[in-house]
């Protein structure tokens, strides 16, 4: 049965490696819905957030593949309920179809939505939640004609109470202490 | 005033002491080993190629006539010796022409380390002359690729790509080194490379998991090891026999771990896969207990999955953490260097013999003899057969030779029917069934053990792939002995048109050369075979022959191997005929 996964792969900050990660995804034919590159907590540690859907069984040998990469440390997967994610949406509307609107600061409110810019011609508008979230206040906010609109990857973080990348860091610097090449 | 001479004075000896990047990469290549360098040069790589004349003493260089020859013989070399198998060529195509080699190398664990030349890095991206983006095109096929910018990487990039090449499941890692970074000058000072800490060379192994697996070996009734290239590449040949002479268990190999056990081994039950044994793929739909060993159930030896080992439990021992459950779902996956996992299990297992169990393999051999072997090896009919001619082979090496094969029915002939005695002796192209890797790799591999009989077995069409290399074997002198199996046809594709495309033998008729005309003409010398009668005389006369010696020897035209499971079968499912 497909659902959604989410991926979370820690590697060394090197030139390359989203392609690297992402010709994996490519080569079995599996979509990515969103993915999310940023500096982990951790210095010269990158992390990659990746959302697919598909089945318990691709999903595993998907990150099987990403961790066997030489310069990825851990790649880990989890369904939506092992998480805390979010995805950030910003929404561009005419200014002057919601001047005219007399619900706007009801739904703005409702939403936990906020306003991040407000000149004649637009205003821009900023929701986090979960895709559903940030898709019904779009559908809200299209009846005023959305000019643009933009919604980031998920970041997520997990439930579990052991800090997984952490403690696996502490294991590998006892072992040893080289690092590869540093590109920075 | 004396401080300000300490400093210049450093400043001199840094002067120095300094050398080029295309310097440092010879000496690092010296640090690591490496006697041979399969190659060919170009400009993005030529000031490489003028360091390598300051090392000509410890460094040969082998020239090919194609980056394709290089990096096959760069890979037969490797699976010879054991060694990183080296290659060196320039930008753009000469680094395309050696991605088949790479994508053979990464599916085949070959550890190989390809140095590349590519454009002066401010011209990176700009579709300068020459410039391909090497690290890109190989990504998908290299355990590691790496674009050095800079001349201070290389001792650092270069220990990195030894040591990831041949830890762990071996691979091929491609350097590619702008040419900035060939000129460019360094303060050279080498460390190996022992840990890198984003990668896992050899995971703990779990004890637990030992324990359990000794636990089924023990209670099994029909225990039945599979093994591979694993087997090879852990260096645990000993080991191995030593697990499966205890346990009394017969064990079957993949094309690629055939060398790891000697074939006259009373526990050696033969080949797997689509051409392997009668007996060792039935046996797979029958056994209680299936123990894998360094292989990675590829669909040539599992044939359709849904029908494969169902009864069995199965217990995996890999290196490779994403191998396990990759295709095969283990009950017990023992993750770790066979080299140490497999003395723990020895040491937990009842010593046993399973001699019924054991006789049923060898029914099955009868039957197999009687339906196909006897055929083979002794022909009745006037045309020669591939058979015939491994067999004389084998009988006039005494299993004492390195046989290296093309792909297609020669390949499955030798695999079956060449009798070796030692590790290492059998190279071949399994995993991408690479046309053409014969030739080349037969010559590598005469390099890498100059002192053993080095035998090349290869189709007409594999030969034609890379019959360059002929040239490059006349250049070495290396004496290696070439046996063309002339059939006129790609041999294998036709046999599939015949039995599975209603004899519609589209595109696989050849009009071949003069073969041994086209080797008189490369300088090697050449015999050509067309009856029985004179077979064993040409055999003992390449085998003679001081020197490279191409043996050409006109084969049945549409003859078959057998027995086959077709692909998509279950292993269960073995065809004897056409019929």
């Amino acid at each position: 049965m497909k659902k959604s996964y989410t991926i979370t792969a820690f590697s060394e900050n090197h030139v390359g490696l989203l392609n690297r990660i992402t010709i994996i995804f490519t080569r079995r034919h599996v979509n990515i819905e969103t993915l999310t590159v940023s500096a982990s907590a951790i210095k010269g540690i990158h992390k990659f957030t990746i959302v697919i859907n598909d089945t318990k069984e691709k999903v595993e040998k998907v990150v099987s593949q990403i961790e066997k990469l030489v310069e990825v440390l851990k790649a880990y997967y989890h369904t939506d309920d092992e998480i805390v994610h979010q995805e950030i949406a910003l929404y561009k509307v005419p200014t002057r179809a919601l001047l005219e609107s007399n619900t706007l600061e009801k739904t703005i409110r409702n939403h936990n939505a906020r306003i991040l810019e407000v000149t004649p011609e637009f205003t821009v508008i900023e929701k986090t939640g979960h895709k559903e979230e940030t898709q019904e206040l779009f559908e809200i906010l299209n009846k005023y004609g959305v000019k643009q609109f933009t919604r980031s990857g998920r970041v997520a973080i997990t439930r579990s109470k052991k800090e997984l990348l952490t403690s696996y860091l502490k294991e590998v610097d006892k072992a040893q202490s080289i690092h590869i090449t540093n590109n920075n | 005033m004396k401080e300000q001479t300490s400093i210049t004075d450093i400043e001199k000896k840094d002067k120095m002491t300094k050398i080029t990047g295309s310097e440092a990469l010879m000496l690092s290549l010296l640090q690591e080993g490496v006697e041979v360098i399969f190659g060919y040069p170009g400009g993005a790589i030529m000031p490489v190629y003028d360091a390598l004349m300051n090392h000509e003493d410890k460094i040969r260089h082998i020239l090919t006539r194609h980056e394709q020859g290089a990096i096959h013989a760069a890979q037969g070399y490797a699976r010879v010796t054991g060694k990183v198998g080296v290659c060196m060529t320039t930008s753009g195509p000469g680094a395309t022409n050696l991605i088949t080699g790479v994508a053979d190398a990464m599916v085949d664990s070959t550890p190989i380390v390809c140095l590349t030349g590519q454009v002066t890095s401010p011209l990176l991206g700009s579709d300068a002359f020459q410039e391909t983006d090497v690290i890109g095109i190989t990504m998908p096929v290299t355990k590691w690729n790496y674009l050095v910018t800079q001349a201070d990487e290389i001792p650092e990039v270069i220990a990195q790509a030894f040591y990831i090449a041949r830890t762990g499941r071996p691979g091929p890692v491609v350097i590619d080194l702008a040419k900035n970074a060939q000129f460019g000058e360094l303060n050279f000072k080498y460390k190996k490379c022992t840990s890198i800490r984003s990668y896992v060379a050899r995971p703990e192994i779990e004890a637990d998991k030992i324990k359990e697996a000794a636990k089924l070996i023990n209670k099994a009734k029909k225990p039945y090891v599979l093994f591979g290239q694993g087997v090879i590449l852990g260096r645990a040949e000993k080991e191995f026999r030593a697990f499966i002479e205890k346990s009394g268990i017969p064990a079957a190999w993949t094309i690629l771990g055939k060398s790891a056990l000697p074939t006259d081994h009373p526990l050696n039950v033969g080949m797997l896969g689509m051409h392997g044994n009668y007996g060792t793929n039935i046996k797979s739909n029958e056994c209680d207990v299936m123990i894998a060993i360094g292989m990675r159930f590829d669909d040539r030896v599992t044939g359709d999955l849904s029908k494969y080992a169902k009864q069995a439990k199965v217990i995996h021992l890999e290196l490779d953490p994403a191998e396990i459950n990759k295709i095969v779902k283990a009950d017990v996956a023992v993750l770790g260097d066979v080299k140490e996992s497999l003395p723990m299990l020895t040491e937990k297992i009842e010593r046993k013999t399973h001699e019924s169990w054991i006789k049923e393999f060898k029914d099955c051999d009868k039957i197999e003899y009687e339906k196909v072997i006897n055929k083979a090896l002794y022909p009745d009919k006037p045309g020669l057969t591939m058979g015939e001619v491994v067999r004389i082979i084998t009988e006039k090496t005494n299993g004492e030779a390195i046989v290296v094969t093309d792909v297609g029915q020669q390949q499955m002939f030798a695999s079956r029917y060449v009798k070796l005695n030692h590790t290492r002796s059998f190279v071949t192209s399994g995993g991408l069934g690479t046309m053409g890797f014969g030739l080349p790799a037969a010559h590598g591999a005469k390099i890498g053990a100059p002192d053993k009989v080095v035998i090349g077995i290869i189709g007409d069409g594999g030969f034609q792939m890379t019959i360059q290399e002929l040239a490059t074997i006349n250049q070495t002198q290396a004496a290696v002995k070439l046996v063309l199996l002339n059939n006129t046809y790609l041999g294998m594709v036709r046999q599939w048109q015949q039995l599975f495309f209603n004899k519609r033998y589209s595109a696989t008729k050849l009009k071949n050369p003069d073969f041994i005309k086209v080797a008189e003409g490369f300088g090697i010398k050449g015999r050509k075979i067309t009856e029985r009668s004179t077979l064993e005389n040409g055999i003992e006369e390449m085998l003679n022959y001081d020197g490279p010696f191409l043996l050409e020897v006109e084969i049945e035209k549409e003859a078959n191997v057998f027995p086959m499971v077709p692909a998509g079968a279950s292993v269960s499912d073995v065809m004897f005929s056409s019929d």
